[in-house]
């Protein structure tokens, strides 16, 4: 009578229990485990009808064929879940035939019928080219805002100085000088330390190189240049971005997600004046003093250097340097300021821009800090060029 | 253990240093039922839920769920039950870097075989069951309200049909018409699917219109349960005053008008 049985089980041992009677082949499985986890689903055919028994749940629904058949019996179901009822439900959907079934897995088939959801509400995947070409308008557009909205930060803050300027009773010494401490005292111990061993990797790098000239004497040249008109100033508003940036963006950020910068507006401050103004200001005034900082620790790194694999004494180094001229020192710290800018406007900029959830406070400090570097060399190179048409 | 409970607390000891939250706690939530908890600020509500699910370890004392020991399980067979229960933290708890339906996916992670477009589909029929709009599936949770958070939340804790659901203050922070319909998708999915629901709640319409059963926590344990009418007839001052307040009545009273 049956032309196909189909027992399938998560448990191969469970085949023992099913028994035959005279309308076909109904298995009893074992002892019904409380673990759905565990649970088994017996599928046998008759004709185009598929009797079920055991569970149907979400664990025995991979088990289920992918069309359903065109007659289905739940009579001998003990056990049915939401997931199995979705299947029961799409399958009624779809023109199948339910047969058997208790009230209460009759109700949860419509409960759940009437909780799906409607074909046409999914939007129909759009063709692949089409969404690249949304894809690169969107960033586009998103960069194209992105400088406008660094444009109206650099604004927002000029007219905060400015305001700063004309009401002083405003403007936040306190502030001012704790963000000095910050992002200037703080960093000190990096920036000398940083610079004093690049000034002793130029050194010695320079020497083994000039030395094949007999050239020894110009390393002091190739120092000076080097760490005072780029290095010095560069590598430490590197270092200053990946430290003030990201502090900048966490601090202002993790202010906005908890909504304290509209608490602020509703006080009557300015968080333009409250917040933005005493950070960029103070990066304004640290960055130039940092980056001198940094020029002496680095010469004073290829001073030692020079003197001990060359022989170089300090008075001959002194008198060396005197000859290269204070140029270059102008030159390399007269980006700190705009340095400073960039740096601050970017994190200032990104700190706004968090959302409500932690998560965009975590991508919008590592964006920060990725901007502010890559703007912090942009500038420099620009610096480059400026510099060599005036003949700085 | 009894048949017809799903939950068992015996003497219940939690602490942090020195500080005692539990003492000697007894607690039962019966197979079907609604069970309300309830306790003044600090009474340790949310730390008994988090010690049934096995985030605290307690003390002393032992917590069976689904005859089965908590603190005593490891490995597969801690995961297994953990599988049969699910957890709807006060905010929702969603994963931020998950859309709604990725995130009520993850459970469903667990189950071998399932093919994508049937967990997809599942995913999508648990969100829209907690009663979230088709278009809410692809939103990240930063992008919900609270409301639709918990919503979500719920939808998670679902997704495997588990037998007990936990659920920490379902309806605080809601407005009173979204509360109440929270309160009616807990009874509805509740007959609907034969779940156990622990219910921490401070909501008084909430334990009018769908507890079963309220336990009280107080002094360290809890002081009584039973049925709202038998709360009322309770003398202890503090729970007096919770069910008699002018709160209480108001809820009340609008509990016998919508009857």
């Amino acid at each position: 009578m049956q032309r196909g049985i189909k027992a399938l089980t998560n448990h191969q041992n469970s085949d023992a229990g099913h028994q035959g009677d005279t309308k076909g082949v109904i298995s009893v499985g074992p002892p019904a485990s409380d673990d759905p986890e565990r649970s088994t689903l017996t599928q046998s055919r008759h004709g185009d009808m598929l009797e079920l028994a055991g569970s149907l749940n979400v664990w025995t629904l991979p088990q289920m064929p992918r069309r359903a058949p065109p007659q289905l019996s739940i009579a001998m179901l003990e056990r049915l879940d939401t997931a199995g009822a979705w299947y029961l439900a799409r399958a009624r959907q779809q023109g199948s035939r339910l047969h058997g079934g208790s009230a209460a897995q009759a109700s949860l088939i419509d409960t759940v019928a009437k909780a799906l959801p409607v074909a046409d509400d999914v939007p129909a995947p759009t063709p692949r080219l089409r969404r690249a070409l949304a894809e690169t308008g969107r960033n586009v557009i998103a960069a194209l805002i992105f400088f406008r909205e660094l444009a109206e930060y650099l604004g927002r803050f000029l007219a905060a100085f400015w305001r700063g300027i004309r009401h002083p009773p405003q403007f936040r010494l306190t502030s001012l000088i704790h963000h000095c401490e910050q992002t200037g005292l703080r960093a000190v111990p990096i920036v000398t330390v940083m610079s004093f061993l690049i000034g002793v990797v130029l050194a010695f790098q320079g020497a083994t190189q000039l030395q094949q000239f007999g050239a020894e004497v110009f390393v002091v040249d190739l120092i000076a240049i080097s760490v005072l008109r780029e290095l010095g100033i560069l590598l430490t508003a590197i270092i200053v971005a990946g430290r003030t940036a990201s502090a900048l963006t966490a601090s202002i950020g993790s202010m906005k997600m908890r909504e304290e910068i509209d608490a602020m507006r509703t006080l009557g401050l300015d968080p333009d004046m409250v917040l933005m103004l005493p950070r960029i200001l103070a990066l304004i005034l640290m960055l130039p003093i940092l980056g001198l900082l940094a020029d002496l620790s680095g010469l004073l790194g290829g001073a030692m250097m020079s003197w001990i694999t060359l022989g170089i004494s300090p008075p001959m180094f002194l008198s060396r340097l005197s000859d290269t001229g204070v140029g270059n020192v102008i030159a390399g710290l007269v980006k700190a300021p705009v340095f400073a800018v960039i740096i601050g406007v970017i994190g200032c900029h990104a700190g706004m821009k968090v959302g409500k959830d932690a998560e965009s406070l975590g991508r919008m400090t590592s964006a920060a800090v990725v901007n502010a570097i890559f703007a912090v060399i942009v500038a420099d190179a620009l610096f480059s060029i400026l510099f060599a048409e005036i003949g700085l | 253990m009894s048949a017809a409970n799903v939950i068992e607390v015996r003497g219940l000891r939690t602490q942090f240093g020195d500080h005692v939250v539990h003492d000697g706690l007894d607690l039962d939530l019966r197979r079907g039922e609604i069970l309300g908890v309830v306790g003044g600020s600090g009474t340790g509500k949310s730390v008994l839920l988090r010690s049934i699910v096995g985030l605290i370890r307690p003390r002393a004392g032992s917590i069976s769920v689904l005859g089965r020991d908590v603190g005593a399980l490891s490995g597969a067979a801690r995961e297994a039950l953990e599988r049969r229960w699910g957890v709807m933290f006060q905010d929702g708890a969603l994963f931020s870097a998950l859309t709604v339906r990725e995130n009520v996916e993850v459970p469903l992670r667990a189950v071998p075989g399932l093919a994508d477009a049937d967990r997809r589909a599942l995913a999508g029929l648990k969100v829209s069951m907690a009663g979230l709009p088709v278009k809410a599936c692809d939103a990240f949770p930063s992008e919900l309200s609270g409301g639709m958070r918990k919503r979500a939340g719920l939808a998670r804790a679902l997704a495997l049909d588990p037998e007990i659901v936990f659920l920490d203050e379902p309806t605080a922070g809601l407005d009173p018409i979204g509360a109440d319909a929270f309160d009616r998708l807990i009874v509805a999915l509740r007959d609907a699917l034969n779940l156990s629901v622990f219910l921490v709640t401070h909501d008084l319409d909430t334990l009018h219109s769908c507890c079963d059963r309220i336990a009280v926590l107080a002094e360290k344990r809890v002081l009584t349960s039973g049925t709202m009418a038998q709360m009322l007839q309770i003398q202890h001052p503090w729970v007096h005053e919770y069910f008699h307040g002018p709160r209480a009545r108001a809820a009340m009273s609008s509990r016998r008008k919508g009857d």
